[in-house]
């Protein structure tokens, strides 16, 4: 008989997780300026930086002959930036205070919606919190003249989604390996180098060619690489490996997650 | 092999973890419009077998069928159709009463609509309609417990799971939960539940197992199991705090069966007035005698050794 040979669930295909977006909504009513709050540190670093030190800075030049004003030059990569903080705050800390403290899963897994619609759903949440902060700051170019065409900047807010959703599944992943609070320092700890020299306020050029090679393979200098090259309008093929591998490390993001939450909660 | 109307089929049904083993080969069946008990003291195996039975987790071994369904394979299907009170409240903390219960409905896919209609009329089933609009933080325990069941019920389950409903209750709110399980179960509701107080497994289990160390150790209609078990009468005897050790002996062949528990002495006979009688004639003097009829707590001693309630 199979039932007797059949011991684990199959995969499935998370179908119910916009369930999970609806619950995260309903939570959030009550406290929105927690949304609000992660929003602004990437626009006073425009401010602060790509006009006021950037008045300082002549023009930058990004490669194929091509110069940008430095206002220019930033706004993308804090824009990519501003992507990876909404869906890395949203998928660490407060998946870590669902998964581990409020239980919300517990209670998830006991109706239809399964693991993966849980996980999957947690993910799309914290793209949907990235995206909220890339539109906002993408209209923040678009009043300051930071973007060459209109088309870049809507090609910049799907690439947006995109980088959230790889920060998201990446997040959510991470954060099933943690144990306590203090785990999450070393998540702060991970941000800031990658903020700061992730071609972000200076071209990679300025490093030496083995730096070069190691800083291209991280993700928020994919990131950059590719809103850079949509909002100042240089579009090439690098850009379908920023892509190609935003995509892969999202898919891994998500496989890991499910399958660690399903170790987690189906005991 | 079994009855297809069984909704629950279990045979050499098998839980482990690393190297404990919770459920070991229990073999049981629940009929459809059945109420069904497990009893059992802590750490029995109760909640696994409840837990493997909601789908939320994997049979290590043996047959599982809900529905005549395999968990493994149908979980969604299976989940759809059950309602399930855990042993630990698992409230959303983050909304409010009401949201709660809508929130719910969503995951078993009804509308927003039809959600809202079920939420108002569950928070009234549970008397709860004044607290709809708070945290769920701000419910008392008994409070929580009742929005539990209400949300159990959200999806107009086939079959309720219900691990240890009532713990924690005040008595009035127990009785409401009992009344309304009562109520659910004229329906056509199957409920399956666990208890540790015998009065519960005798008001709403048609038929109930006793769990001890992982097996089933008997199983029968309350009454049966009072036949099978004890004897009709038991004479509770409470001695001075510093007498009772030193009696030892003393009281063989008053009974069938005596049970000395830290606070007191329990004689199982067919006449209690006679064995009383018996006592004093031995020169004991009891603080207090009383004769009663045995109950699910007598079988439950006999069969586990302990009191039903730690
Ligand atoms: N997730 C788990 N990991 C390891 N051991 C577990 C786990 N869950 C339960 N156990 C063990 O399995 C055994 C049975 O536990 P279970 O919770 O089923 O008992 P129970 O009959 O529900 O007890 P109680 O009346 O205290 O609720 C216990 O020894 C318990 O420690
Ligand atoms: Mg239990």
């Amino acid at each position: 008989m199979s039932v007797l040979t059949r011991r684990t669930a199959p995969v499935r295909v998370p179908t119910r997780s916009f369930h999970m977006v609806e619950r995260n909504v309903m939570a959030y009513r009550h406290n929105w300026i927690v949304i609000l709050s992660g929003f602004f540190e990437p626009v006073l670093y425009l401010l602060g930086i790509g006009f006021g030190l950037g008045s300082l800075v002549p023009a930058v030049s990004t490669g194929g002959g091509h110069t940008v004003s430095y206002a220019m030059f930033v706004a993308p990569a804090l824009m990519a930036t501003s992507a990876m903080n909404g869906a890395v705050y949203e998928s660490t800390s407060n998946f870590f205070y669902k998964l581990r403290y409020a239980k919300t899963f517990e209670a998830v897994i006991q109706t239809p919606v399964g693991v993966e619609d849980a996980a999957m759903g947690e993910v799309i949440w914290a793209v949907i919190r990235g995206c909220l902060y890339s539109i906002g700051f993408v209209m923040i170019m678009q009043a300051l003249g930071l973007i060459a065409s209109p088309w870049g900047g809507v090609l910049s807010v799907l690439a947006a989604l995109l980088i959230g959703f790889a920060f998201a599944a990446l997040g959510t992943a991470i954060t099933t390996f943690m144990r306590q609070w203090q785990d999450h320092e070393i998540v702060t700890l991970g941000l800031q180098p990658l903020f700061l020299f992730s071609a972000t306020f200076f071209p990679i050029t300025v490093y030496p060619p083995i730096l070069q090679a190691f800083v291209a393979v991280t993700p928020l200098y994919r990131s950059i690489h590719l809103i850079r090259g949509l909002t100042t309008g240089q579009i090439d093929v690098g850009l379908l490996v920023d892509v190609l591998y935003l995509v892969l490390l999202g898919l891994v993001g998500v496989a890991v997650a499910s399958v660690r939450l399903r170790r987690r909660l189906l005991k | 092999m079994s009855d297809p109307h069984s909704l629950i089929l279990a045979r050499q049904l098998t839980k482990r973890f690393g190297d404990l083993t919770a459920v070991d080969g229990i073999d049981f069946e629940v009929a459809k419009g059945e109420a069904f008990g497990f009893l059992g003291p802590n750490g029995a195996g109760k909640t696994s077998t409840m837990r493997m039975i909601g789908g939320v987790s994997p049979v290590t071994s043996g047959l599982l069928t809900i529905f005549g369904l395999d968990p493994a394979r149908h979980g969604p299907t299976i989940r759809a159709r059950l309602g399930v009170v855990p042993q630990a409240d698992t409230l959303d903390l983050e909304l409010t009463v009401r949201e709660n219960l809508m929130i719910y409905s969503r995951y078993f896919d009804l509308s927003w609509r039809e959600g809202a209609r079920r939420a108002d009329e569950l928070l009234e089933f549970v008397q709860l309609k004044e607290r709809s609009r708070d945290k769920v933080d701000e419910l008392s325990g008994g409070m929580k417990r009742r929005l539990t069941i209400a949300r159990a019920l959200i999806n107009s389950p086939e079959l309720l799971l219900l691990d240890e409903p009532t713990t924690g209750l005040d008595p009035q709110a127990r009785h409401l939960v009992w009344d309304r399980l009562y109520r659910l179960k004229q329906r056509g509701v199957t409920l399956v539940l666990t208890t540790h107080y015998m009065d519960e497994a005798e008001q709403l289990c048609d038929r109930l197992v006793v769990l001890d160390k992982a097996r089933i150790a008997a199983e029968g209609s309350p009454r049966e199991l009072i036949d099978r078990y004890s004897t009709r009468e038991v004479l509770e005897l409470r001695f001075p705090i510093d007498e009772q050790p030193s009696l030892d002996g003393k009281l063989n062949d008053i009974a069938e069966r005596i049970e000395v528990l830290p606070d007191r002495v329990l004689l199982y006979t067919s006449d209690g007035d006679e064995a009383i009688a018996a006592v004093r004639k031995r020169g004991l003097q009891p603080e207090t005698a009383l004769v009663r009829r045995s109950t699910l707590e007598d079988v439950f001693l006999r069969l586990t050794g302990r009191s039903l309630v730690d």
